[in-house]
């Protein structure tokens, strides 16, 4: 509620702004990618920061390749969420790109980091999968893709902070049971499919204990060379 | 369009039933091709014989029915697995009377009950486009029909109740552009397969065509077109009309759900004659008598309660947008005051936009729309209910309150 608040004060002081101005503006919505993305909100937030529900997630601030792909498989519903399936199914592609620039230049500030109730032993277990990996497994570090301070790199990987335990261990979840899919070859899903349920929990809650850094930006396209080929890195 | 189409359900059962050459595209055939993908634009064939991430009209779809799932059917020219091997006079019978080129039975999901009144020269240019784009061999999924829909025999007993064969019959009374429009919203537009009410057999009766209905496994409800009190247009303005078929926005209302599919996949792509003319069609079949006032079946007390409770949520949630008088900022927030879709007889459509929100197509003439958000985590059974019934009876709207209940069953429609 506080969003819709938020997003009408916003409407009301652009028309103010506008007022006398332009007044053939003042009877239409404003022109601009927050007006026409006002259906995301409720659910990502205004500035898509994410809402105290924990499994919808924060989008501001990911690479926009990333954002792109996501939107994309939900449109085509490779990626199956029906409310999300529902509202993309007839917007057209490059519209889709410019939905997911905007959220892409968004940056509000991460939440504080939630108080977390994982053991001390979980904690590690997470730190150990996401900063070494499990080579025995052949489970590469998170970083290694991720980037050595989890921001993602550009265009398609994201970055990992500033996520809730719950969404993370959902996401891994899907990909373990091949419920989330991406182009071939589909990285995480060969990666998540070695993961135990154990690890799922373990790696979520560490990720979601993280601090944040203090720049929170996605590194250039090929800063560093992934272990593996990755389809949604392709381009 | 394959909203409608998930009804009954399409089988194009591809035998090759026929020795005869498949005709080729030469030189010279550049002008029947590009008629033919203008008229396959106007059939909307693509909605259901393209699947998700699929190749072009190789088929593959699922379409859930009331009866079963149908899968639709490869009409590339593939000659193994598409219609590589049929001729023009095989289309035109599958177009014409719904029946293979061996004669055998299409389930009608494939609209050829309105297909049939497509002169044969459409068809024959929609075949010779369907012949000159790329063969995409992809075999044809069986369906998955429940005993006793999987006899096709019952397809006969519903030919001999719904379907009567025979082209286009202009009306001499009325002008050429009214009769272009009538031939397109009633051929290949297929408008009456949604906005007409189905019956427990999957069909629809004469006369009840374009009287609107809810369209099953989909729970929108497809409004009359004839009536003013729902989607009639005989007070609309041509060019309100003709916004909301080529742009899916106009300044009396947006289109979202099976709608907007209709529009993004086909009715964008229409010339502005082709347009006016079903404009000009389907302002004229509103009928001018309107039917008696929905009655209500909630108390006064129940319903004044729900309205108060309403106006509270309204002003907190809506009016940003929508404005406080319901005025909208049309064509983008499109008004509720005064507002066909939201007044009717059946709330379906006002509730499902509460909670599900929606985005009306991207098309040439609106390439970015503006989003309505999803309230269904938002609001209660009861705040649904009551800003639905407020919405529907302020301003002058004479619709009905709606009920925390009917709020709630639409809880699970399906979204996809």
């Amino acid at each position: 509620m506080f969003a819709r608040a938020a997003a009408s004060t916003a409407v009301i002081v652009t028309l103010a702004a506008f007022d006398g101005a332009a007044a053939q503006t003042a009877n239409q919505p404003p022109d601009t990618m927050a007006a026409r993305v006002e259906a995301c909100t409720p659910c990502h937030g205004n500035k898509g920061e994410g809402t105290s529900d924990v499994y919808f997630p924060r989008l501001a601030g990911k690479p926009s390749g990333y954002l792109y792909n996501q939107l994309l498989a939900f449109k085509s519903g490779r990626r199956k969420y029906p409310p999300m399936n529902y509202l993309l199914e007839f917007l057209t592609d490059p519209y889709l790109q410019q939905m997911a620039e905007y959220f892409a230049d968004q940056h509000p500030p991460l939440p504080p980091v939630a108080a977390n109730d994982a053991s001390q032993e979980v904690l590690q277990r997470g730190q150990s999968l996401v900063s070494r990996g499990d080579p025995q497994r052949q489970i590469p570090a998170c970083g290694s893709c991720h980037g050595p301070t989890l921001t993602g790199m550009e265009p398609g990987i994201p970055g990992l902070l500033g996520l809730r335990p719950n969404y993370i261990s959902a996401q891994l979840g899907a990909w373990r049971y091949g419920t989330r899919t991406a182009k071939a070859p589909d990285c995480m899903q060969q990666v998540a499919a070695r993961l135990t349920e154990e690890d799922v929990t373990a790696v979520a809650a560490w990720l979601a204990s993280r601090q944040a850094p203090v720049n929170l930006a996605p590194v250039p396209k090929g800063t560093y060379v992934l272990p593996f080929a990755c389809g949604s890195e392709s381009d | 369009m394959r909203w409608c189409s998930r009804i009954l359900g399409v089988w194009l059962l591809l035998l090759a039933g026929s020795s005869v050459q498949a005709q080729q595209t030469g030189p010279g055939d550049g002008d029947i091709v590009a008629r033919g993908e203008y008229l396959a634009r106007a059939g909307d064939c693509i909605a259901c014989h393209t699947a998700p991430e699929g190749r072009t009209f190789a088929g593959g779809r699922a379409m859930p029915t009331p009866f079963g799932t149908l899968y639709s059917s490869n009409i590339t020219p593939d000659r193994e697995t598409g219609i590589g091997k049929w001729t023009a006079g095989d289309f035109y019978k599958s177009m014409h009377y719904g029946r293979f080129p061996d004669g055998g039975l299409m389930y009608p999901a494939m609209p050829f009950a309105s297909y049939t009144k497509v002169t044969r020269a459409d068809t024959d240019a929609i075949f010779a486009y369907l012949k000159s784009i790329p063969p995409v061999n992809q075999r044809n999924r069986e369906h998955e029909l429940r005993f006793p829909y999987d006899n096709r025999q019952l397809i006969l007993g519903w030919r001999t109740l719904f379907f009567s064969e025979g082209e286009f019959k202009p009306d001499p009374t009325k002008s050429a552009e009214w009769n272009r429009g009538a031939y397109l919203v009633e051929g290949l537009g297929h408008c009456g397969m949604c906005h007409s009410p189905i019956n427990a057999l999957g069909g629809t009766s004469q006369s009840d065509a374009f009287k609107g209905g809810l369209i099953p496994m989909q729970n929108w409800y497809a409004p009359s077109l004839t009536s003013n009190r729902e989607a009639g247009l005989g007070d609309w303005s041509i060019k309100d009309i003709t916004d909301l078929l080529q742009t899916g926005i106009s300044a009396r209302g947006v289109v979202y759900g099976p709608m907007a599919e209709v529009v993004h996949n086909s009715l964008q792509y229409l010339n502005d004659a082709d347009t006016k003319a079903m404009a000009v069609y389907l302002k004229g079949i509103a009928e001018a008598s309107s039917p008696p006032p929905p009655s209500t079946t909630l108390p006064n007390t129940e319903s004044s309660l729900l309205i108060s409770l309403g106006k509270t949520v309204y002003d907190k949630n809506c009016a940003s947008c929508h404005g406080m008088q319901g005025e909208g900022k049309p064509p983008h927030w499109p008004p509720l005051a005064n507002n066909q879709s939201i007044e009717m007889q059946s709330a379906v459509n006002p509730i499902r936009m509460v909670l599900n929100g929606g985005y009306p197509p991207g098309t040439k003439g609106n390439p970015m729309p503006y989003g309505m958000p999803p309230f269904a985590g938002l609001l209660s059974d009861n705040e649904v209910a009551a800003v639905v019934s407020y919405i529907r009876t302020a301003w002058g709207n004479r619709g009905t309150p709606v009920s925390a209940r009917g709020a709630n069953e639409l809880r699970s429609a399906p979204l996809n």
